[in-house]
């Protein structure tokens, strides 16, 4: 029982292993594998968006449209009553006895203030879903790893996973035949 | 014959495909993230930088004259008071159109010839944009109180007028700059990543870090990144064409002849994107050929730009012809004599000069000969981003110099300080744009890999 709590707290020094593969199929099948053999706690990295590996590590909707949606929509109403306000209640203007709720000359900057906080959130929220921006992440601590953003494509299995075990996960990813697999300290 | 004729297109496609084959992940990073890295500084460069420089420097000083004199140094007077301030305005917010056409229109499109050219597209609407920003800010005359132009909590107790296509415009292009600055930004952070693993020394690595934010191009990253991008995209989309719909209702909804009329929005859209094309050809023939990035952005990249140049042309040609058409079936007689003073009034060589380049000339786009042609494509790109100036010039002069009483005519003629300004701006965008080839990469590195990746897969 002991030496568990030890060989956990050991484990959990480190953050994962990480395993590196030359081309995006062979990333792809060892995610795959990976998540197959029960192993959850996992990122892959790739130096470019490769179909399905998000999928491939457990990975399958983003609440993102959601909140575009819903930026989309406080943008439009909001944009429609601020110049509501301006025109009927706060600064109203008769001219020549035409409405002052004069809505089709609202439209433009409704639309465009649509756009403006939809767009901010879609950004502001992709940098806040991502956890960016990070000054620092183990993973960079691995050498090798500069090449992500170059050629290289990298599966790490992080020692948070209950599956996670420093032999068997390294013996594990090695019959993944990686170009190589390397400790991830923390 | 026949069968010769058949094969034609796919001889052509073979011969310039998107990308010239060869091309590794590692060697499309390299080379393009060595232009800013490794290589010297070519001398071209220094060259460019400081001539448009010294025309920054022109920029800065017609705007402190200006500013110390009144807006009665330029030509500008009643009855015509936009004068070069709203064509110049004009003429740039059209040119950056093409960037989020290419950007956002193409990728819903799925056009992958978009990849190549899509980054330094947008660095140009945002360079462009500013440019424009500028000429309505200085035409204020008191361009420190435009944030009156702004809904805010004044002390005065008064409001913009929502009902004026004047606020629109301050909603739209202000909307547009920032969407603008954030999609480019945004397809940028990947590339920040590689410029930060690429770099050596210690500063340009810390920079480009900073900018990069922690990139580290995770799965469950790139997936909402890929949908955000798509979102994006169909956001800017309807942007585009708002926001020159709106710059059209300037125009429109006055009620000055030559000016009012349902045509506009879709007439002014097809010319932002004509000279937007236009000038995206003008930046790219030279900067491939200096920078060696004919593997990157071919032959089939200028012929396709060709080929968008010639179909917004036509609907422009159809919107003077239109224009000219309703004048005469109107059966009004100030639309009529707009009309005839327009090509045959005071400023008619600039009526002539107008239909010459922006309509004659691109006809030579019709023949495969000519949009393949390095030398004649970027001829023509220039002619029409003349020709687009002058058609802006022609809708806001010649309309205010000759509305509805004769007693109220009157001449327009720019002054040195209109000129010293204008070129001004050309000098400050073109310096903005060195300053950008320098520190960051003009093509985008991580879509050319996806580009490598699928021509392997296609094979």
């Amino acid at each position: 029982m002991i030496a568990d709590e030890t060989e956990k707290s050991r484990q959990l020094t480190i953050y994962g292993l990480m395993a590196e593969f030359a081309e995006p199929e062979a990333l792809l099948e060892a995610a795959r594998r990976s998540f197959g053999e029960g192993y959850r706690r996992m990122d892959a990295y790739s130096p470019f968006p490769i179909d399905g590996l998000a999928e491939a590590i457990g990975f399958h909707k983003t609440r993102l449209p959601l909140l575009v949606l819903i930026g989309g929509i406080i943008g439009c109403v909001g944009g429609f009553y601020l110049q509501y306000w301006v025109a009927v209640i706060d600064y109203p203007l008769n001219i020549g006895g035409r409405p002052l709720n004069s809505w089709p000359m609202f439209i433009p900057v409704t639309f465009e203030l649509t756009i403006l906080v939809a767009g901010l959130t879609a950004v502001l929220g992709l940098l806040a879903l991502n956890g960016l921006p990070m000054p620092y992440h183990p993973v960079f601590n691995v050498e090798r790893f500069q090449l992500a953003t170059r050629n290289r494509f990298f599966l790490c299995i992080e020692s948070v996973d209950p599956k996670f075990n420093q032999e068997t996960t390294r013996r594990f990813l090695e019959s993944l035949r990686p170009q190589g697999v390397y400790e991830v300290e923390r | 014959m026949e069968s010769e004729q058949f094969n034609k297109p796919s001889e052509i496609e073979a011969a310039a495909p998107v990308i010239e084959p060869g091309h590794t992940f590692a060697s499309v990073t390299d080379k393009i993230s060595a232009i800013v890295l490794t290589h010297r500084t070519p001398r071209f460069w220094y060259v460019g930088f400081g001539l448009s420089f010294m025309l920054v420097l022109v920029l800065l000083f017609g705007i402190a004259y200006l500013l110390t004199m009144g807006v009665g140094v330029w030509g500008i007077d009643i009855p015509v008071a936009w004068g070069f301030a709203i064509v110049n305005f004009v003429w740039w917010i059209g040119i950056g159109h093409a960037g989020t056409l290419i950007s956002a229109i193409l990728l819903l499109l799925r056009q992958k010839w978009r990849q190549s050219i899509n980054r330094f597209a947008e660095a140009m609407t945002l360079f462009a944009v500013a440019c424009a920003g500028l000429f309505p800010l200085l035409h204020l005359g008191r361009p420190w109180y435009a944030y009156w132009l702004f809904p805010y909590p004044s002390t005065m107790g008064i409001q913009p007028q929502f009902r004026s296509p004047l606020v629109w415009d301050v909603f739209a292009v202000s909307t547009y700059f920032t969407i603008s600055l954030l999609f480019w930004y945004m397809g940028l952070i990947p590339d920040l990543a590689t410029m930060r693993d690429q770099a050596r020394r210690r500063f340009p690595r810390f920079a480009y870090g900073i900018l990069a934010m922690g990139w580290r191009g995770s799965a469950i990253h790139w997936h909402r990144y890929e949908m955000a991008y798509l979102l994006m995209a169909g956001l800017a989309t309807p942007l585009v064409v708002s926001v020159h719909t709106v710059v059209s209702f300037d125009f429109a909804v006055g009620l000055v002849p030559g000016w009012h009329s349902t045509i506009f929005p879709p007439y002014f859209v097809a010319g932002a994107i004509y000279s937007g094309f236009a000038m995206v050809l003008t930046l790219a023939i030279p900067l491939r050929k200096l920078y060696g990035l004919e593997d990157f952005i071919t032959l089939r990249h200028l012929k396709n730009m060709g080929e968008v140049m010639l179909a917004t042309g036509m609907i422009v040609a159809y919107g003077y012809l239109m224009e000219t058409f309703m004048a005469w079936y109107s059966g009004n007689i100030y639309e009529q004599y707009l009309m005839w003073n327009r090509m045959f009034g005071p400023y008619w060589y600039m009526y002539w000069a107008l239909i010459l380049f922006n309509i004659l000339v691109p006809q030579a786009l019709w023949f495969r000969a000519v949009r393949t042609n390095v030398v004649a494509l970027f001829v023509i790109a220039i002619c029409v981003n003349i020709g687009m100036w002058l058609e802006r010039y022609v809708i806001v002069v010649v309309s205010l110099s000759r509305d509805f009483l004769p007693s109220s005519w009157g001449m327009y003629s720019a002054t040195v300080w209109d000129y010293a300004i204008f070129i001004g701006s050309i000098g400050l965008f073109v310096c903005l744009l060195f300053l950008f080839i320098r520190v960051l990469p003009m093509i985008s590195i991580f879509e050319m890999r996806e580009l490598v990746h699928e021509t392997e897969e296609a094979k």
